[in-house]
């Protein structure tokens, strides 16, 4: 027998008493209260992690559940005086933030006039750019402007973001760059 | 065994339209996106979901009641929809295959692995709450989170809601707060307050998925009268019924893989589009 | 105002719905009927960008209540607690006096240096003439300076200093470091005591003079300016006073439609004055709170990415201040009185985090080896240079100017690096500009001729490493690592590690003078294999190691932290990055910003024992101002703080010396917080005092006024003579590329705001790649009234072109009345809105909306006037 699947539903619904239609097959219907099928509760036997909402400012905090080391489940912590539990649509979305097939996670590498990015090993571009910064340092170092002040900067060299980013890397990433001489670091701040 | 009836009490003058409700809900049942995360601007205000679906089963509507412009009497009415969870269940009473059913909570949940996907219970719906959700290949709609609900956690939209807009708890705790909300609006001046399906001699039994409302249910696309579909429809033929059952034994899960097939073949020519609302969104005025 | 609470802070905005079920009223003064204004009690309409008169017409109405005038605890709030009764120099000239300026105006452009000409100031002031009258004189015409002044003010380019060196021409010169210490210099700098007149009567104290300048905003010049219904601004006005006093307080929440205008500064100026004349200051439910937009954005404040300060809100030496020597940079930037008087202590504590055991008093504790300012290094300024080449490099971070700012013009700075590193999440329209922008895509610009070398590296999530962010109530919280990432994603903690690494490997051994400081820079963040702390991806710095360096330690004894800033030294013996953060990390194993111990249910609710509040875990700044003269609760309703006999004490940690009594007088010859007395409430001020006026740190004047937005379809009702902020920033003027439009220019009517959407964060960057999000919002759409619909045939879901003088996007029209026309001036504007979120990445795509806007500044710290701007609305 060979019915459609539309043709199928245009059969059921025509026969329109369901409650008949269950009755009669002896399927489960039953008024009575039930116990739905044992659903695996997503979260069971998972570690959970404290954690924050990497969005807005408000400082929302989450529980992240993760079963070995994968993330299962992100929602928020119930004892934050901020949120007590609650997120908003984009705190509700963080798993998606993680667990999400547009996520890149290789380095690339874009050569001056080439028109495709290639794939390049992790520590070949570290190295590549630790060279480009010092050669940039080392050409545009000003010492001293005409008038004899010390400045010991560059101005050639251009940071931007950190508004995102926790404060540790907030540190570390001023940290390094006045220590070379760049002045001009600029966060979301200023936008 | 029956625990005491739970539900939601969802108070839309506190709603602020964020859409919690519905990503909370989509994260917890790891529901899927319209095409993959995308769409069109629908042009009914910041409602951009629509309708509730297999795959959303959790929906704001944005009304906007203006005259002029920043009309001081104005109104933008936010609402978070959701399945009723009905007392007496129009889409449990149809079901063939019993994979509808009432839990020790009193609320309604569609087994996936018993549906068919016949449709039957999408039909019965006086509200147009359930769908089929085209990668189950199965009828879906809110569970009230009865995973969580069964180990004592809370539901995720409710849990995530920002403004406690959405309440859970159990429906005698929840008609005690709504009463007295409408008595504080109606304090406030605020009459035009009240409550949609808290009323257990009401229609259906009562929903166990109430609401605080400010205008006539149908501005918020709601029947005034919601019917059981066996006070609708006649009873059908024995024939057509017996097909069916023959249908349901064995097609269960060759029609829900052949379903799933079509809306792959549908996404891929681009043409799925959403189903038209089961009661059009009002109008923008 | 100035913020869409419910959208973009929706959790935040719990708590003020929790308010109003508590009887308190909302009010949403906004351009437009958002999510917010649903919520709220009252929705307000004003045109964009006429803030300051809104609030200088509140202003104007609490000085001449009659509430005001006779319930006494205004009186006694603004008399101590503020700078009303002090009396101003005689030179000074109100707007009031020279038609919509202050005194000192050189209208003159300013440009700054030859070797960095990017200031763009259309004019600037000389500002001393703004001061206090201290008829003792003063050690120097800037001390009493507020140190946390504009950023434009701390990095001297508001000021014409270009004068040669003083002492440090000689590399070999002698160290600046007193070996006495530094009390002495800074009690040098103490300036003779200012005039007041706790009558409030003299015409020159400050009080006199705000009356007069707030005199012409009367609600009817608030309904020509704003476009606001007169019973709608007073019903404001009223509750606003209704709902301040002994036992009510009110609080504004803004966001940065209060910060991306020509006078950002001064509209938060402005609520700061109303809130304290209003006696809204540091007590609960008061005060007025910045809805900052990112987790970590009070971080990055913080812990300065951000040109014009180093770490805790000391200016960065710069090369057009007296900022020579070590001491040279102290006597330009201590406050004697007042906390800031500790400011040695901080720099030289900070110094010693930088360059470590070879930082000496010798030396100046290296101080020389810091790089210096040559101007406005700012975002837009860098843009700017970029285009003309000035820049080869770039490391862009979690941010995506691809899609900001006059956003073609970014892109063509960006085009012209020789080098490029973009470490993100998402593949944004940044790293991807090269091959996909708009004049790419058109053939306008070929990629063959792109010669910038460019790198993409991915970086973890949320969940993927640990950390502390800083949020909007200056609150560091900790989050731990839960889970491995993917492939070669890393933090960018650990990109610029890895940096710092390599490039010590490859200056060692250098001998240059140039390399000395970069080769003594303390990098140290390995983790310890002994620490038995969780294992780490390969080659990522220890995070904990780091926030200790942050909070500091004892020099020579790492594992002692200090506990607290009180425990800072001048002489080198503390090392702490951070004088703020100083007490987050007291000792070895107690990390504050990890504490998750809330306050239970039912109590007062400062929860200080959930995160670490800097400065020193306060919840509510400046909390003296919670009691009264004599040290009591106000009222019983708003107690927070309170003097108990012996000590300050309360639910929050008192923000005020924790022993001097209510009623101790100020040592009249001490400096730091002994020059203040037990009722100066404002201890980071020099006068103890919440500043009604602001004598000096501001570029563009000591009081808020209204001026017309750069771009504006009206001339300026308030002061005709006087159109815009005589000294806003406008970068590449008269360039192609940043065109603006001329007032009134007929084809540019309609006024333009800019908005983000509770489904969409920022560029998009983090939403438009969620399937959950992205279908949520899929398109770009742009908000306009009816009537501007009606006029230009355009229907709900028409596509449309949005165009201003620098660019023109594609939307689908949104007609509503949640926005629309508005009567400014007797002219009919149509005021529209659109979101920004959208680009050419990701799940869901669009025209990006910052084509349409400017290199147009504020004056003191830089920051776009994208809130407001004129443009054209056409069908497609």
């Amino acid at each position: 027998m060979t019915v459609s699947r539309r043709e199928f539903l245009r059969v059921s619904t025509g026969a329109g008493a369901g409650t008949a239609l269950g009755g009669m097959l002896g399927l489960g219907i039953s008024l009575a209260p039930a116990r739905a099928r044992a659903q695996e509760l997503r979260i069971k036997d998972t570690r959970t992690v404290p954690s924050l909402c990497p969005f807005c400012s408000v400082g929302c905090a989450t529980l992240i559940h993760t079963r070995d080391g994968e993330i299962v489940n992100i929602e928020g912590d119930p004892r934050s005086p901020h949120n007590e539990g609650t997120l908003c649509p984009k705190g509700a979305a963080i798993y998606q933030l993680h667990r999400n097939p547009n996520r890149p996670t290789r380095v690339l590498h874009r050569k001056p006039g080439a028109t495709e990015w290639e794939e390049v090993d992790r520590e070949w571009a570290m190295d590549r750019i630790a060279e480009l910064t010092k050669r940039t340092r080392d050409d545009t170092f000003i010492e001293r402007l005409p008038n004899g002040k010390l400045v010991n900067m560059t101005p050639a060299i251009f940071h931007l973001g950190g508004a995102t980013l926790d404060n540790e890397f907030n540190h570390v990433c001023q940290k390094i760059l006045r220590g070379i001489g760049v002045v001009a670091i600029e966060n979301q701040a200023r936008i | 065994m029956m625990a005491e009836p739970m539900g939601f009490f969802t108070d839309t003058t506190v709603c602020i339209g964020c859409k919690a409700c519905e990503v909370a809900c989509k994260n917890w049942n790891q529901l899927p996106s319209r095409e993959g995360g995308g769409g069109e601007l629908s042009g009914f205000s910041y409602d951009n979901t629509v309708r509730l679906s297999g795959t959303t089963w959790r929906h704001v509507q944005f009304i906007e009641q203006f005259d002029e412009p920043y009309d001081a009497a104005g109104r933008w009415l936010l609402m978070s929809d959701v399945c009723k969870h009905c007392v007496q269940a129009g889409c449990l009473e149809v079901c063939p295959t019993g994979a509808i059913i009432r839990t020790e909570f009193d609320t309604v949940v569609i087994q996936s692995d018993v549906c068919n996907g016949c449709r039957d219970c999408i039909a019965a719906c006086p509200f147009g709450v359930i769908d089929m959700n085209p990668v189950s290949g199965t009828a879906q709609k809110c569970t009230l989170c009865y995973d969580r609900m069964s180990v004592g956690l809370e539901p995720a939209c409710s849990k995530a809601c920002p403004t406690d807009s959405i309440q859970f708890g159990t429906i005698s705790e929840l008609r005690a707060r709504a009463d007295q909300r409408v008595a504080a609006l109606h304090e406030q001046g605020r009459t035009e307050a009240y409550l949609y399906g808290a009323d257990p001699n009401g229609h259906l039994g009562g929903l166990n998925a109430f609401f605080l409302l400010v205008d006539e249910p149908e501005v918020y696309g709601l029947p005034r009268e919601p019917k059981l579909p066996s006070r609708n429809v006649a009873s059908g033929s024995l024939l057509s019924t017996i097909g069916a059952a023959i249908m349901g034994l064995v097609g269960i899960v060759m029609l829900r893989h052949r379903r799933a097939d079509e809306v792959a073949a549908e996404e891929g020519r681009g043409v799925a589009p959403p189903p038209p609302p089961a009661s059009p969104p009002p109008p923008v005025h | 105002m100035g913020s869409n609470m419910a959208e973009n802070h929706p959790v935040a905005f719990r708590w003020p719905m929790k308010a109003k079920m508590n009887g308190a009223k909302l009010i949403h003064v906004d351009p437009r009927f958002t999510r917010t204004s649903a919520a709220c009690d009252l929705h307000v309409p004003l045109r964009s960008g006429s803030d300051i008169a809104f609030i200088g017409g509140l202003i104007n109405f609490v000085v001449n209540s009659e509430r005001w005038n006779t319930e006494p605890f205004f009186r006694d709030y603004v008399v101590n607690y503020t700078n009303a009764a002090t009396i101003v120099r005689s030179d000074f000239q109100d707007t009031e006096d020279l038609e919509g300026v202050f005194s000192g105006l050189k209208p003159e452009p300013s440009a700054g240096i030859e070797q960095w000409p990017y200031n763009a100031f259309v004019g600037t002031y000389d500002t001393a003439s703004w001061g206090y009258d201290r008829p003792g004189g003063v050690a120097r015409e800037d001390i009493d300076a507020d140190q946390r002044k504009a950023a434009t003010m701390r990095s001297g380019e508001a000021e014409d200093a270009t004068q040669p060196s003083q002492g440090a021409g000689d590399d070999a010169r002698r160290s600046s470091v007193p070996p006495e210490g530094w009390d002495a210099m800074v009690r040098s700098l103490k300036p003779a005591p200012a005039r007041r007149d706790p009558t409030l009567q003299d015409p020159r104290c400050v009080f006199q003079i705000l009356k007069r300048h707030f005199s012409r905003y009367t609600p009817e010049m608030v309904e020509s300016i704003c476009g606001t219904p007169r019973d709608k601004f007073l019903e404001v006005a009223q509750s606003l006073l209704d709902n301040s006093g002994p036992d009510r307080t009110s609080a504004f929440a803004y966001a940065i439609a209060w910060t991306q205008h020509t006078y950002g500064v001064q509209i938060i100026g402005s609520a700061a004055l109303l809130q304290l004349l209003l006696g809204n200051m540091g007590r609960p439910g008061g005060g007025i709170m910045a809805l900052r937009g990112h987790a970590a954005i009070q971080g990055s404040t913080d812990v300065p990415t951000l040109y014009h300060s180093i770490h805790g809100y000391m200016a960065a030496p710069s090369a057009l201040k007296e900022h020579d020597t070590l001491a040279d940079y102290l006597r330009a930037e201590v406050t004697p009185t007042g906390y800031w008087a500790n400011m040695p202590k901080f720099m030289v504590s900070y110094l010693k985090s930088m360059w470590g055991d070879a930082a000496t008093a010798e030396n100046d504790f290296g101080y020389d080896w810091h790089p210096k300012l040559l101007g406005d290094h700012s975002h837009m300024a860098s843009f700017a240079a970029m285009v003309e080449g000035k820049i080869r490099g770039a490391f862009i971070v979690g941010q995506n100017p691809a899609t900001s700012i006059n956003a073609k013009l970014e892109r063509d700075g960006l085009r012209k690096l020789e080098w490029l590193v973009v470490k993100d999440n998402w593949l944004t329209e940044t790293a991807t500009h090269w091959y996909a922008a708009p004049e790419v895509r058109d053939g306008s610009v070929k990629v063959e001729d792109i010669q910038t070398e460019i790198f993409f590296f991915p970086s973890t999530q949320i969940a993927e490493y640990e950390g502390s962010f800083t949020n909007t109530q200056r609150m560091l919280q900790w989050h731990f690592k839960a889970s491995d990432p993917p492939g070669d994603c890393r933090t960018d903690t650990w990109f610029y590690y890895q940096l710092g690494r390599r490039l010590k490997r490859m200056y060692a051994g250098s001998t240059l003078a140039r390399d000395q400081g970069f080769l003594n820079l303390v990098w140290d963040y390995e983790p310890d294999p002994q620490s038995g702390r969780v294992s780490h991806t390969m080659g990522e710095a220890d995070e904990l190691k780091v926030l200790r360096e942050i909070n500091g330690y004892y020099t020579g004894r790492p594992k002692e932290h200090l506990p607290g800033f009180a425990a800072l030294k001048d002489d080198g013996s503390t090392t702490c990055a951070s004088w703020i953060y100083c007490g987050c990390f007291p000792s070895w194993d107690r990390n504050l910003t990890a504490a998750r111990t809330p306050d239970p249910p039912g109590t007062p609710g400062a929860h200080l024992g959930w995160g670490y509040a800097w400065p020193a875990n306060r919840r509510v700044l400046y909390n003296r101002a919670s009691a009264d003269l004599q040290g009591r609760p106000w009222s019983e309703r708003k107690r927070w703080v309170w003097w108990d006999g012996s000590r300050w004490t309360g639910y929050d940690v008192p923000d005020f010396a924790a022993t001097k009594a209510p009623n101790a007088p100020a040592n009249p010859n001490g400096i730091g917080l002994d020059a203040l007395s037990g009722t100066d409430a404002y201890i980071m001020k020099g006068d103890g005092k919440g500043w009604l006026y602001v004598p000096s740190g501001l570029v563009d004047g000591p009081l808020p006024t209204h001026y017309e937005p750069v771009e504006s379809p009206v001339r300026n009702a308030l002061y005709p003579q006087q159109q815009t902020s005589p000294v806003y920033k406008h970068w590449r003027k008269g360039a192609d590329d940043n065109r603006i439009a001329e007032v009134e220019d007929p084809r540019f009517p309609h006024v333009m705001t800019t908005f983000r959407l509770t489904e969409h964060y920022l560029s998009g960057a983090m939403s438009r790649w969620l399937p959950w999000l992205a279908e949520l919002q899929p398109e770009l759409f742009v908000e306009i009234g009816h009537d501007l619909a009606r006029e230009k045939g355009i229907a709900n879901l028409d596509r449309v072109v949005v165009s201003s003088p620098r660019g023109a996007v594609r939307a689908k029209a949104l007609v509503t009345h949640r926005i629309g026309v508005m009567t400014i001036a007797g002219k009919r504007v149509h005021q529209v809105g659109m979101p920004w979120h959208w680009g050419w990445a990701g799940l869901v795509k669009g025209d990006i909306v910052n084509e349409l806007t400017s290199l147009i500044g504020d004056p003191n710290v830089s920051m776009h006037e994208g809130k407001t701007f004129v443009c054209n609305v056409e069908r497609a």
